[in-house]
């Protein structure tokens, strides 16, 4: 094991040569876009999917199914369609925060007190109307909680994908390192470095699940 | 209160619900008519069908058979003429105390809004909240804040299922006063849900006393006492007995 000096050494080097900015980009670049096409996916499906009970019924079973399989077993089959690059990862990253942004935002559908919808629909709102009044804010404190932890997930994967599917990144980093020469300097320097980006990154959906239009989760009990 | 015209008839209720495939009958044959800007209690056990009734009256529950009709028109859903206040707390958690008043407002210009908005702030008591949020409230503002939220569309009739029920005994006489101060002032027709028979004698002009269910009409009492009711005078406890008799509780305890 590395010293922490040692470790701290490899660091230096790695942002001397310019690894460490770009394999962080490299990282981030496919945690952002695997994270956001499943959150514009997942979420309007998870919704709808929620209000209307039959569909729920129906896509029930195949969510079941496919929602336990680890996101690593479909390395091969990544490959397999996208090749080793960029997209296979993001296709990963996609596949992770799928499924649980999916039974998120189907939950908190689900969630909402008849009570609020029964307000909506008493006060004369037009069914768009209720879509914007009463369900979106009601779903908020939940979406945004959803988004958090299922982005650290994506943080969490994106490591295990670089170390098989591409050739740059924070994973491939860390398994490079030790494939060429035991540097393990360098892996754990990888390993700090995935920890501190993790850490911004869960605070910077914090900052946002405080912003003032989404606030109000945050002050109710439940 | 003079009797005037027909504000609600509800002519021969029945409902049933269905679960797991087995017929639970909730309402039994209830036929009543509630009078333009009367205060009608509707008491009955727990359980016994009364919150259905009066989803019913508000549309969100169609009746199995019979028709329920409100200045002559069949309900077939809810209205903004006519605002159900829940037994829960119905207020929205992510609008402050002017924007859950503004809530049913979309259609009237700004200056309007702005109007009753604080016309029912002050009217509830609720001036110097305008800017919070229903978490900082307590549950008689909660409550408070929704009866404001039903009266600033100026509905002609007012459902309230057991709006009180969840405030302790202080707060929630001093909610019934509130109550029946409003009403005086605005003319409402007010239909009010309670378990509680002494709510009811103390604010209805009559109280409909409903049976296990599935509900029946036992019996109507007409409340002859003026506002505001001394709940001590003889007549008071005599309406109050009868109800207690009539539902089987009297000398129970």
């Amino acid at each position: 094991m590395p010293s922490p000096l040692e470790t701290l050494a490899g660091i230096v080097d790695l942002a001397r040569q310019g690894l460490l900015l770009k394999y962080a980009v490299a990282s981030l670049f496919r945690v952002t876009w695997g994270f956001i096409a499943a959150a514009v996916l997942a979420i309007p499906m998870g919704l709808t999917i929620g209000w209307y009970r039959r569909a729920e019924m129906a896509f029930n079973p195949l969510i079941q199914i496919l929602r336990p399989i680890s996101p690593l077993a479909w390395i091969p089959i990544a490959i397999l369609w996208f090749g080793v690059g960029d997209l296979a990862a993001v296709f990963l990253i996609f596949v992770s925060c799928f499924f649980p942004l999916l039974l998120t935002a189907i939950n908190a559908v689900q969630g909402i007190p008849a009570i609020y919808l029964n307000a909506g629909r008493n006060f004369g709102l037009s069914p768009a109307a209720i879509i914007y009044r009463v369900l979106y804010p009601a779903v908020m404190p939940q979406l945004i909680t959803g988004l958090r932890i299922t982005l650290g997930l994506a943080w969490l994967v994106v490591v295990a994908a670089e170390m098989i599917a591409v050739s740059s990144g924070l994973g491939f980093l860390i398994i490079d390192a030790r494939n060429a020469g035991n540097r393990y300097d360098l892996v754990v320097a990888g390993m700090v470095a995935i920890g501190v980006i993790g850490l911004l990154l869960d605070l910077l959906m914090r900052s946002l699940a405080r912003a003032k239009f989404l606030r109000w989760g945050e002050v109710t009990e439940d | 209160m003079a009797i005037s015209e027909t504000k609600l008839s509800a002519g021969r209720i029945t409902m049933a619900f269905q679960r797991d495939g087995k017929t639970t009958p909730v309402l039994n044959d209830i036929s009543l008519e509630v009078a333009r800007g009367e205060f009608l209690c509707i008491v009955g056990p727990s359980g016994c069908g009364k919150s259905t009734l009066l989803s019913a009256m508000a549309g969100f529950l169609s009746p199995s058979s019979g028709e329920i009709r409100i200045d002559g028109q069949t309900v077939t859903g809810p209205d903004p003429r006519r605002i159900f206040v829940f037994q829960e707390r119905g207020v929205f958690p992510w609008l402050t105390v002017e924007g859950n008043i503004e809530f049913g407002l979309f259609a009237l210009p700004r200056a309007e809004r702005q109007k009753r908005i604080s016309h029912y702030i002050k009217m509830v008591g609720l001036t110097g909240f305008e800017r919070a949020y229903p978490a900082e409230l307590s549950g008689g503002m909660k409550q408070r804040l929704e009866v404001a939220r039903a009266l600033a569309v100026n509905p002609d009739m007012l459902l309230l299922d057991e709006p009180f029920g969840a405030l302790d005994s202080i707060t929630r006489l001093t909610m019934r006063k509130e109550l029946l101060r409003i009403w005086e002032a605005e003319g409402n027709t007010v239909v009010f849900v309670t378990h509680d028979i002494d709510e009811a004698v103390q604010l209805a002009d009559r109280v409909v006393v409903l049976s296990d269910r599935p509900a029946r009409i036992q019996q109507i009492v007409k409340v002859d006492i003026p506002h505001p009711r001394d709940i001590s005078s003889a007549r008071y406890l005599e309406l109050r007995n009868g109800i207690f008799e009539q539902l089987g509780l009297a000398h129970a305890i």
